[in-house]
């Protein structure tokens, strides 16, 4: 099964992730956060010997998809990738989905024991979801009227 | 003179240049607050009181010069926090991967630890000249370092070449638009400001002067 690690600007959005990805996944899925400072937790940003130790936490062959929320957490989130040796960097991926719709469809797609590559395009994938169905306004005039 | 830098001055260099981020929060915020998203005096501040407090230790001990500009990174790396943080910390880390002398640096060796510092810089930002960030101070200032060792200059001659490079570099970040960063939003707006990540290097320039072209009394 791959590894999935969460990289926030915050601490608090990295867990509660976890969290709800876990459980949206049915448990047992390997996802571990990496969000706020090492020493300073609560503090906005991001830290890439976090990063690191948190790949490490998940590891396995099948290797790790990084999902992140945005500016310093891609290149916090590349340096980590940096400091592995190529064998392990070769099988991690940094995605281009959205944190949290992303993570939860990575958790899922990864406790089905899908691939790194596929997990990632399912994940990217998230940001075509729709959550509401929006009447378009002249539609909406029509019926209303 | 000596024409070599010692583990030593270079401690003393990042020492000051501690003091002097720490001095300058204010004034850091000042600008991030114009362009960007005000935090870049407060997460300097913090990235090097912590660099501060481990070179202040006496128990610090750095097998060469290598090592200690790896342990400044990795400090910069946990610290900071946004984005100056993966990019100083890479300046320093590839800046460690350049060839030195044990516990010296000679100057041709030190540019070049600067010159890969910057290349690491760069690829981690993709930022190049003008785009309004550090790279505006940082590669004049390698730029003018390079010409001054070819042109057979002193190490004093060359880090008093640096700054100045390194000042109107800065200074030339008020009268650009910024292309990277969240400073990238505002487009002409970003015009007028004095880039802060410009200055926060800038910075670096001028406190290496003192520090390393002058010797450390009880080494």
């Amino acid at each position: 099964m791959i590894g999935l690690v969460l990289v926030s600007h915050s601490r608090l959005i990295a867990d509660g992730l976890c969290q709800l990805a876990d459980q949206m996944a049915g448990g047992g899925v390997k996802i571990a956060p990496a969000g706020g400072l090492t020493d300073d937790p609560y503090t906005l940003g991001t830290d890439a010997a976090l990063i690191l130790e948190a790949i490490e936490s998940v590891w396995s062959e099948d290797g790790v998809l990084l999902l992140v929320d945005m500016g310093s957490a891609v290149m916090s989130a590349e340096m980590a990738l940096e400091f592995l040796p190529d064998e392990q960097r070769n099988r991690c991926l940094i995605s281009n989905a959205p944190l949290v719709e992303g993570a939860i469809v990575a958790a899922l797609h990864a406790g089905m024991g899908n691939r790194l590559h596929d997990v990632n395009a399912a994940a990217e994938d998230a940001l075509n979801a729709r959550k509401v169905e929006r009447v378009p306004e002249n539609v909406k005039d029509k019926t209303c009227g | 003179m000596a024409q070599e830098i010692t583990l030593g001055q270079l401690r003393r260099w990042l020492i000051l240049y501690a003091d002097r981020i720490i001095a300058e929060e204010e004034q850091l915020t000042r600008l991030d607050a114009a362009i960007g998203d005000a935090d870049h005096g407060v997460n300097m501040r913090r990235g090097l009181e912590k660099v501060r407090e481990r070179l202040l230790d006496e128990e610090t001990q750095y097998a060469d010069v290598g090592a200690f500009f790896r342990s400044i990174a990795m400090t910069l790396i946990s610290a900071v926090g946004g984005a100056a943080g993966p990019l100083y910390g890479t300046f320093f880390l590839r800046a460690a991967t350049s060839p030195h002398n044990g516990e010296r640096v000679d100057l041709p060796q030190f540019t070049r630890m600067l010159r890969f510092g910057l290349d690491g810089l760069q690829q981690r930002g993709k930022a190049h000249i003008n785009d309004k960030t550090m790279v505006d101070t940082i590669q004049p200032a390698v730029e003018a370092m390079e010409a001054a060792l070819a042109s057979g200059q002193s190490l004093a001659v060359a880090l008093a070449a640096a700054k100045q490079a390194a000042r109107l570099g800065m200074e030339h970040t008020i009268e650009i638009r910024a292309n990277k960063g969240r400073a990238s939003y505002l487009g002409d707006r970003s015009i007028g400001h004095q880039d802060p990540g410009a200055t926060s290097a800038y910075f670096l320039f001028e406190t290496a002067v003192v520090a390393l072209s002058t010797p450390v009394p009880k080494e």
